[in-house]
């Protein structure tokens, strides 16, 4: 038999039992919608948690620290006891640029100064200030920016925080931690006006030798902190703190903190990374670099931003072979990982076993329609068709219920879980808390859907496809 | 037309044996039953019910398979065909007409004559020609449109010998033709089957119970009791009937 003579006889078979097919689809459909809304929850709130992670910056960032002393995250990886403990100087910034996968190494930054608008002579905010990379322009919090990026790595301008800006404008404050967005008409008078950031720079002093420590340095563990307190204190380089100021443009605003996760604590004022290095701030914790003797200019951290996060692993190892403390989420994302594929497998099963239900109706409408049509086979056979046409004709009624079931499922899938996701949202609001979408349907949960349908009701129909072929004509044209 | 045997021979049953089991008994419904019919030869096989006349027919048609004996049809012989090769056997070979008609009721007549041309794989504009030059050989080109269930007995069965006829089989099977039809109906029906048999020389095989029918239409009257073969006549009466 010819395909079409096949799609249009199964066709008019359908369709001859209009209601009962109807049904037996809607169940399937049911089957797949339970299946796609199952696990799009799954995926969504997968999604949601790394989306929360992706935002801290962290997912392809590792924080590089000196293992000569305790500075950054108290987490951090210590380095393979058996490698020599090395200073984070420029050198090492050059050795971790070269690495496979890194994209760029920038100092984490973060200083203190008194900001105001240069228009408000008497507001003075003390505030934390830190740097943003030119690769922050890439992160989630610039979105919705208002306003723009940097114009360059050293230009002078800042991007501050939503509630900063609130400040700035001696608006009450919100309560700490939520993400404020300015109104159009707060952000318009701030963005492109300027203010005066006050702070200190560092300027070396006269009685700071450096020969004198360098000669001093092989002969002592610079390891061994404690007893080395008073020789410290003798040899401390001394600086002169010189008060600076500086004039800077604000070019954007941001809700939410831009790579918060790299930070400790809130920082609501952001320069250019290139421009905040050429100005020599004094940065919160440079005692610790004060107090140790060394010869060359160290970082407190590292932040090494790796292309793929899947090399992260890799680019931690090897600095850590190089004798630095390292610390990324890695470790923490796995555990997220597994969590959601356990997720996603519980609620795919309890998914499936409402497709196993439907693909039972599959097989007992088609069980019926054979025991309805016994004659009609009997006919079909005694005027020449062979057994694989008639089975091919369950086949195809069963494929196409199957199919059919499956959009109807997917549609459905989508439509609840949309439905769900917006009274939840809805509830959201009400507790003050932002509205996430936690309901993802992506094309592939689709593409399974619709295969995972068609497949199970091919299986539901092979059992009645092979007993309507193997019915005898004789019997079944003396049926009545 | 001959009577006693046609230069070519279109059927040959050779010792066919078709038990059943029902239960513990077995039945032997067609017991060593040796035939021959010529080409273009109109046979009636006779027989009271259980007489095994109908199991032969299915045997002959290929819906059945005997446990012994050969059946000849055109030259193969089927009991050594697969099903698929029976079913190609039934597409091609014959056509078939039942009492209870057996029209699939949710078809048109154009529906139901296509149906066996479908299994055929023949191209659709020839379906159509084909179908048409069917319906309008039995009288039904304006009914072609209808479901059976709008049709009268006689129409049906009418729509059953065009379907029949789809395929252009060698052999036509009818099996009690006119069991369901009124005396006059069942005339025109049988004047159908006769017209088929002589213009297109299709070999007719028929089973009725009805003797005088059998002797108006049939060349030769095969007679069978308890499965076997009880006698054959050549019929005289029909050369009456056929210059009727």
């Amino acid at each position: 038999m010819r395909a079409y003579d096949l799609v249009e006889l199964a066709g008019r078979n359908l369709r001859e039992a209009g209601l009962r097919n109807s049904l037996t689809t809607l169940g399937i459909g049911v089957g797949v919608a339970s299946l796609v809304a199952m696990l799009s929850l799954g995926i969504g709130l997968q999604k949601l948690a790394t989306r929360q992670l992706g935002r801290s910056g962290l997912f392809d960032t590792v924080v590089v620290t000196s293992r000569q002393d305790s500075r950054g995250p108290r987490f951090a990886q210590a380095a393979p006891v058996t490698s020599q403990p090395k200073p984070l100087d420029d050198a090492a910034r050059h050795s971790f640029e070269q690495m496979a996968n890194v994209v760029e190494v920038y100092p984490n930054f973060s200083a203190v100064g008194d900001v105001r608008l240069e228009t408000d002579k008497t507001g003075n905010h003390f505030t934390v200030v830190g740097t943003l990379p030119q690769s922050a322009r890439n992160s989630e919090s610039f979105d919705d920016v208002q306003g723009t990026f940097f114009s360059g790595p050293d230009a002078q301008e800042a991007i501050i925080l939503g509630d900063f800006g609130r400040d700035l404008l001696n608006l009450p404050r919100e309560p700490r931690g939520t993400d404020v967005k300015l109104t159009p008409d707060q952000a318009s008078q701030l963005l492109g006006k300027y203010i005066v950031l006050k702070y200190h720079k560092r300027e070396a002093g006269d009685s700071a030798p450096l020969e004198g420590k360098t000669i001093k340095k092989g002969q002592r563990d610079p390891d061994d902190v404690d007893s080395a307190d008073d020789k410290e204190a003798e040899d401390a380089q001394s600086f002169n703190l010189v008060p600076k100021q500086l004039r800077l443009k604000i070019v954007g605003i941001v809700s939410s903190e831009p790579n918060r996760g790299l930070r400790q604590g809130r920082t609501p004022l952001f320069l250019p990374l290139a421009l905040a290095e050429s100005l020599d701030m004094v940065q919160a914790g440079e005692l610790w670099s004060t107090l140790r003797p060394s010869d060359t200019k160290t970082y407190m951290a590292l932040i090494v931003r790796v292309g793929r996060s899947k090399a992260v692993a890799q680019v931690e190892e090897d600095i850590r072979k190089q004798g630095f403390s390292t610390f990324s989420i890695l470790d923490a994302s796995k555990g997220i990982t597994r969590f959601f594929t356990f997720l996603d497998l519980f609620l795919g099963i309890f998914g499936s076993l409402a497709l196993a239900v439907a693909s039972l109706g599959i097989v007992n409408t088609l069980v019926m329609a054979i025991l309805e049509r016994r004659r009609e086979i009997g006919i079909m056979k005694a005027l020449g068709a062979s057994d694989g046409d008639v089975k091919r004709i369950f086949f195809f009624e069963a494929g196409t219920m199957g199919i059919m079931g499956g959009v109807l499922g997917a549609g459905l899938g989508w439509t609840i879980g949309r439905v769900i996701n917006f009274a939840t949202n809805i509830y959201l609001q009400r507790q003050d808390i932002r509205p996430e979408n936690f309901w993802v349907v992506p094309a592939w949960l689709v593409g399974a859907a619709l295969g995972f349908s068609v497949v199970v009701s091919l299986g539901a129909g092979l059992y009645p496809a092979s007993r309507a072929a193997r019915l005898d004509p004789v019997q079944a044209l003396r049926h009545d | 037309m001959a009577t006693n045997g046609t230069e070519f021979e279109s059927v040959r049953t050779v010792s066919v044996v078709r038990h059943y089991k029902l239960g513990r008994s077995t039945i032997p419904a067609v017991d060593g039953v040796s035939l021959a019919a010529g080409r273009g030869e109109f046979i009636a096989l006779l027989g009271a019910s259980g007489s095994g006349k109908s199991t032969l027919l299915n045997l002959i048609a290929g819906l059945d398979r005997p446990d012994s004996g050969a059946i000849v049809v055109e030259g193969s012989d089927l009991a050594t065909m697969n099903s698929e090769q029976l079913a190609q056997y039934r597409r091609h070979t014959v056509g078939m007409v039942f009492q209870s008609f057996n029209l699939v009721p949710t078809m048109t007549l154009y529906e139901n004559v296509e149906l066996p041309m479908r299994f055929a794989e023949v191209k659709r504009r020839e379906r159509r020609a084909r179908a048409e030059e069917a319906l309008a050989r039995v009288g039904l080109s304006d009914r072609m449109k209808h479901r059976p269930s709008e049709m009268s007995g006689g129409e049906q069965q009418r729509a059953a010998l065009a379907r029949a006829l789809a395929n252009r089989p060698k052999l036509l099977l009818a099996d009690e033709p006119t069991g369901n039809l009124d005396s006059k109906t069942g005339t025109e029906i049988m004047d159908l089957i006769r017209e088929l048999n002589r213009t297109l020389e299709m070999t007719v095989i028929m089973v009725t119970h009805e003797r005088s029918l059998a002797e108006r239409y049939a060349n030769r009257l095969v007679f069978l009791g308890d499965g076997k073969l009880l006698g054959e006549s050549v019929n005289e009466l029909e050369k009456i009937g056929a210059t009727r």
